[in-house]
């Protein structure tokens, strides 16, 4: 999931009796499926939490452009660096229409990157390891962003407009990303030498944690879902999308002839689910919190671009300045 | 000030069809925020052609004015072809 | 470890190289830049770039591959030859430095790509012609976009207008190439394949000239010393580590064929 712990400002619901007149109109609009628009009325709590929410998730396609770019250079074949390269540029792309939808809640998207730079806002744990071998270009794409979509598609019914718009966008775009990574592990695994199945599996092995603690802390340790819930800019719990996602990606990893670094995981029978081992929630919290292996760099990655940037955004506004005067 | 004021996005999908409101791109003049546009909604194809306006420019219609300003047509039945009955031997018209 | 420079090589094949390797040098350039732009609407137009110039290296070196009648495809060209072996621009090899130096060298290459693409769309070989019809689209675009680029730092800021007029100094020298022709340029011009390299050379100036001027600009001298060699294999030290890290991989594992 990129967008994890959205703190809401509120840990319990209101009941429609005790909300404003206002309010509960809109929670009813809500109920009824209909979405709200930039100008529509709507609680200032919606309003933030919404614009962390969208924020953190613009963030994380913008910080997860570093990872993958990490190898563009090195990608081994024409082929595969044209793949790499269009799906960094639909990544940025997509930062682009969150950030577009956010700016409709009247956010600034300055700011709010502002708020990336010095570590106040956050984006997705994953984007904070290390991509370390070239099979890693497969395992992004295929668990990292199977994990994206599992959360990504029940969102393109959220409950504020322009959001779902975009998530709408971004779902038909990324359909061939999760393939694309997929069938790089595939043909390593298939017809690759000794030394490229060996990088396939120890990229899984480094990236299988990481990848199922995207969707987030399990749903008892999950304070702010229920408002998120009602409000619908959360459709399903985080454990709910994270079975989703496992029960999905276990048969492709068997088909992979690989295995998970999980000696707990199995199917069950009787519930027709995989179950697996016990996550290592103290690791998520520490990268969660700027201690995992790539925070600083990731972090200043963006900062050094924006910051050695600026000479030329001033010169673009300057020239366009330049140019009406002469116009008039 | 290096910020680049915001821009509302319009593309043509195809020959016939309307510009159609896609989004919004940030660019320091029209001629960028055209550029900008094309790359970031038409990466597939998905235009013939590109209007952009000044997010700032844009005046909306407000959702308490939505009684006053939509409401009325609602009941201008005879707006719609369904109004007209005709008997069967007419056909379609 | 290929190497081109013997046996097989016809004019035809080592105009192809040099047409592929400048897209293919200027390509791997624009991927460096993945993340570092000054604007996150310029990541999208860099990246566009570099999309449009793989995919006229891979259609280029294809060919030439296919030439060579040994067997091989464009990923053996592009990931098994040593700097050597390579023909592209010496100026599309250059660092990207500030992002001054990063346009510059994108305009320079871009006034001249217009206009080559242009002739060689009138191509007497049919392949050659179709690659370029479809190249000069995405061309006449960079150029667009990067002599705009030119204008606002050129005429906008006091420092801008200083970085561009270094960066444009600092570049000069390997511009000589692209209006220098050897007996490869001859002979391609002299089959019909390639359009007449002196009216490349003037079309290229009209260009540059415009464009500077309207970007307040000083272009320096044509009779200035002009570095060149890239055409013939002879680079300059950057070449080598761009290759490095682009063919480490093939390079590192030369027994995978499939990746």
């Amino acid at each position: 999931m990129y967008a994890q712990l959205v703190e809401t400002g509120s840990s319990k619901l209101k009941t429609l009796d005790e909300m404003s007149p206002e309010e509960r109109q809109f929670q009813e609009r809500i109920n009824d499926e209909i979405k709200i628009e930039p100008k529509n009325w709507m609680p200032d709590a919606y309003r933030k939490t919404l614009i962390r929410q969208i924020s953190q998730h613009a963030h994380s396609e913008i910080v997860g452009m570093l990872p993958e770019g990490n190898w563009l250079t090195r990608a081994p074949t024409l082929k595969r660096k044209l793949q790499l390269m269009a799906k960094i540029q639909d990544e940025a792309g997509h930062g682009l229409y969150l950030y577009s939808a956010m700016e409709t809640l009247g956010a600034d998207r300055d700011e709010e990157i502002d708020k990336l730079h010095d570590g106040r806002a956050k984006y997705s744990s994953i984007f904070n390891y290390p991509t370390l071998n070239w099979a890693d270009m497969g395992t992004v794409g295929w668990l990292v962003d199977g994990a994206a979509i599992v959360n990504q598609v029940p969102l393109q019914r959220t409950s504020y407009g322009p959001y779902s718009r975009a998530m709408i966008r971004v779902c038909k775009e990324e359909s061939f990303h999760q393939r694309q990574g997929y069938q790089i592990l595939l043909t390593m695994m298939q017809e690759g030498t000794d030394d490229q199945k060996a990088m396939v599996q120890d990229s899984i092995n480094r990236m299988w944690w990481p990848a199922l603690m995207m969707f987030g802390p399990s749903d008892d340790n999950s304070p702010n879902s229920a408002q998120s819930m009602a409000w619908k800019i959360k459709r399903h719990s985080n454990d709910e999308l994270r079975q989703r996602f496992l029960d999905q990606t276990v048969p492709q990893l068997e088909l992979l002839g690989c295995t998970a670094p999980d000696p707990d995981l199995k199917y069950n029978e009787e519930t027709g689910h995989y179950e697996f081992g016990e996550i290592d929630w103290q690791e998520f919290f520490d990268v969660v919190k700027g201690n995992g292996p790539c925070n600083r760099e990731r972090i200043e990655a963006r900062r050094s671009a924006i910051d050695n940037g600026a000479w030329v955004r001033e010169a673009a506004v300057a020239h366009a300045a330049k140019r009406q005067s002469r116009a008039a | 000030m290096a910020d680049w004021p915001l821009f509302e996005v319009f593309v043509r999908s195809k020959h016939g069809l309307n510009h159609k409101h896609v989004g919004s791109v940030h660019a320091a003049d029209r001629r960028m925020a055209i550029e900008n546009a094309r790359e970031l909604y038409t990466r597939r194809n998905e235009g013939v052609s590109i209007w952009i306006i000044p997010a700032s420019e844009i005046t909306a219609s407000s959702p308490d004015e939505k009684e006053p300003l939509f409401d009325p047509s609602n009941d201008k039945v005879y707006r719609h072809a369904s109004f007209y009955k005709l008997p069967k031997e007419v056909g379609h018209m | 470890m290929h190497n081109v420079a013997q046996k097989t090589q016809t004019p035809l094949i080592a105009y192809l190289l040099r047409l592929g390797d400048s897209a293919l040098v200027l390509g791997q350039r624009s991927a460096q830049l993945c993340g570092k732009a000054p604007a996150l609407e310029e990541e999208m137009a860099l990246m566009n770039v570099g999309l449009d110039l793989f995919g006229q290296a891979r259609n280029w070196l294809t060919y030439a591959a296919e030439l060579e009648g040994e067997g091989h495809d464009a990923d053996h060209l592009a990931f098994r030859r040593d700097a050597q072996d390579f023909r592209n621009l010496l100026i599309v090899e250059q660092p990207n430095g500030d992002f001054a130096d990063t346009m510059g060298r994108q305009f320079l290459f871009d006034a001249w790509h217009v206009h080559l693409l242009d002739g060689l769309t009138q191509s007497s070989d049919p392949r050659i012609a179709e690659v370029a019809a479809k190249s000069l689209k995405e061309a006449t675009y960079h150029l667009r976009r990067s002599s705009e680029w030119v204008m606002r730092l050129g005429d906008g800021t006091e420092e801008s207008h200083t970085r561009m007029q270094r960066a444009l100094d600092n570049l000069w020298r390997f511009t000589g190439e692209l209006t220098q022709f050897d007996e490869i340029d001859q002979a391609m011009f002299e089959a019909g394949i390639a359009p007449d390299p002196e009216i490349l050379a003037t079309r290229w100036k009209a260009t540059v000239e415009e464009v500077l001027e309207e970007a307040t600009l000083v272009r320096p001298s044509y009779d200035t010393w002009m570095y060149t060699g890239g055409k013939v294999g002879h680079h300059t030290e950057h070449l080598g580590f761009l290759l490095a890290e682009m063919q480490y991989l093939p390079r590192t594992y030369p027994d995978a064929t499939v990746w």
